[in-house]
């Protein structure tokens, strides 16, 4: 009984106030569907780690144990690219090559973002906090753990939030952006053969010209070309199978509840954690704004004009970006169907925000 | 708040930009190569 009023009276408000943000994410992830795969171990672990004296965590606790081994190393969120990389077909991109240019444009929110961060916090977090444009969670917790960020917990919390919040930001940035009439551009699609051995030299061919341009990114890249080699190569059709369903399903419960051991009340509950909320959203924002001006800065040169939506896919969101700007343009005008296109943009998006987070690392590392 | 730190890294962003710019632009010259190298002939021998 002594016990039990002692661990009562060592509940403070902090940790009531992570109670509740804890159940706002698995509210989030259960009624509403947001990322759901990852909000809602965070959450729950977000309720683990603020319990008073919670056994999860400390030298011997388990969560930490995880967080040493999976995340401190950076194994877990490398480990999950095989499984994302044994996802992504890169067939519309390979088959409209050009489009790629846009995943390019739309990594503008990440160096916007690192200028205007700057202002606020040290360079180390000020690059990590402006990865969270990259909408891409390995992405964020490997920049974030390398450059040794103060504020881990919250950027990887924004990270995979943004992700889920894709529908919500990106339309209105859009529609701010261009008029009716661009949105109403069709485009067409001329599907074109690419050849296995393309496919297959592909996966190889970018991991060495990104390992050339930016080191620093080689794991990166290489983990996420080496799930594409799996599935393209044709002989390891169960390790593809296996990589995007059970291997990238094990890493994430895994990351999820890791994740939470930077969720402690005393780490998370911080003014900045507010101010690195609202510069995510920044480099999110501008990330969009990036591609669709890139888009209608392209058309003044063309004859044939694009959508300019399509510039907005250019983020890593996938394949959530370019299905939500494919419903848009379906919304304008309902033949209008651009979901080759932006899938295209979309997993180009994929590629150029690791380049951009292996930059951001020969940078500051 | 330290606005010389933002003018400071402007110069990171236009490296960067630039970067991508150019290693995507690699990336696009090569699949297109790829591509071109390894499309199958149409019309081969009956």
């Amino acid at each position: 009984m002594e016990a039990i009023l002692q661990n009562l009276s060592a509940i403070s408000w902090q940790q009531v106030v992570m109670w509740i943000i804890g159940g706002i994410l698995i509210f989030l992830a259960i009624k509403k569907d947001m990322e759901p795969t990852l909000l809602l171990p965070m959450g729950f672990g977000a309720i683990l780690v603020n319990l008073p004296f919670s056994g999860a965590i400390g030298v011997d606790g388990a969560l930490t144990t995880l967080y040493n081994a999976g995340i401190a190393n950076e194994l877990f969120p490398l480990i999950l690219f095989i499984g994302i990389g044994a996802m992504i077909d890169f067939g519309p991109l390979l088959a409209n090559p050009k489009l790629m240019i846009f995943g390019a444009a739309a990594q503008f929110g990440i160096f916007f973002t690192l200028c205007f961060a700057s202002m606020f916090f040290q360079t180390n977090d000020a690059a990590s906090i402006a990865i969270i444009g990259a909408a891409d969670g390995p992405t964020s917790i490997v920049v974030a753990q390398k450059l040794q960020s103060n504020y881990i917990g919250a950027i990887m919390v924004a990270a995979y939030s943004y992700m889920a919040l894709v529908p919500i930001i990106q339309p209105p940035v859009i529609k701010l952006l261009t008029t009716k009439k661009e949105r109403k551009i069709r485009m067409e699609y001329a599907p074109k053969e690419v050849s296995k051995l393309t496919k297959i030299l592909f996966p190889i061919v970018i991991t060495l010209i990104a390992g050339i341009t930016a080191p620093a990114s080689v794991a990166l890249v290489g983990f996420l070309m080496f799930g594409n080699l799996i599935r393209e190569c044709g002989v390891l059709n169960s390790l593809s199978e296996t990589a995007q369903k059970v291997l990238a399903n094990l890493v994430t419960i895994f990351l999820g509840i890791t994740i939470a051991t930077q969720m402690q009340a005393e780490n998370f509950l911080r003014a900045e954690t507010l101010l690195i909320l609202a510069l995510g959203l920044l480099a999110f924002i501008f990330d969009t704004a990036g591609g669709v001006l890139f888009a209608k800065f392209i058309n003044l040169f063309l004859k044939k004009k694009m959508n300019p939506m399509i510039g907005a896919a250019g983020i890593s969101a996938f394949p959530m970006s370019g299905r939500v700007i494919h419903k848009m343009g379906l919304k304008e005008d309902p033949q209008n169907f651009l979901l080759m296109h932006t899938i295209a943009v979309n997993v180009s998006g994929q590629i150029a925000s690791v380049i951009a987070g292996g930059l951001i690392l020969n940078f500051f590392l | 708040m330290n606005f010389s730190n933002f003018v400071h890294h402007l110069t990171y962003m236009g490296q960067g930009m630039l970067t991508i710019f150019i290693v995507i632009g690699i990336i696009i010259c090569v699949v297109y190569l790829l591509n071109k190298l390894t499309s199958e002939k149409k019309g081969g021998d009956q």
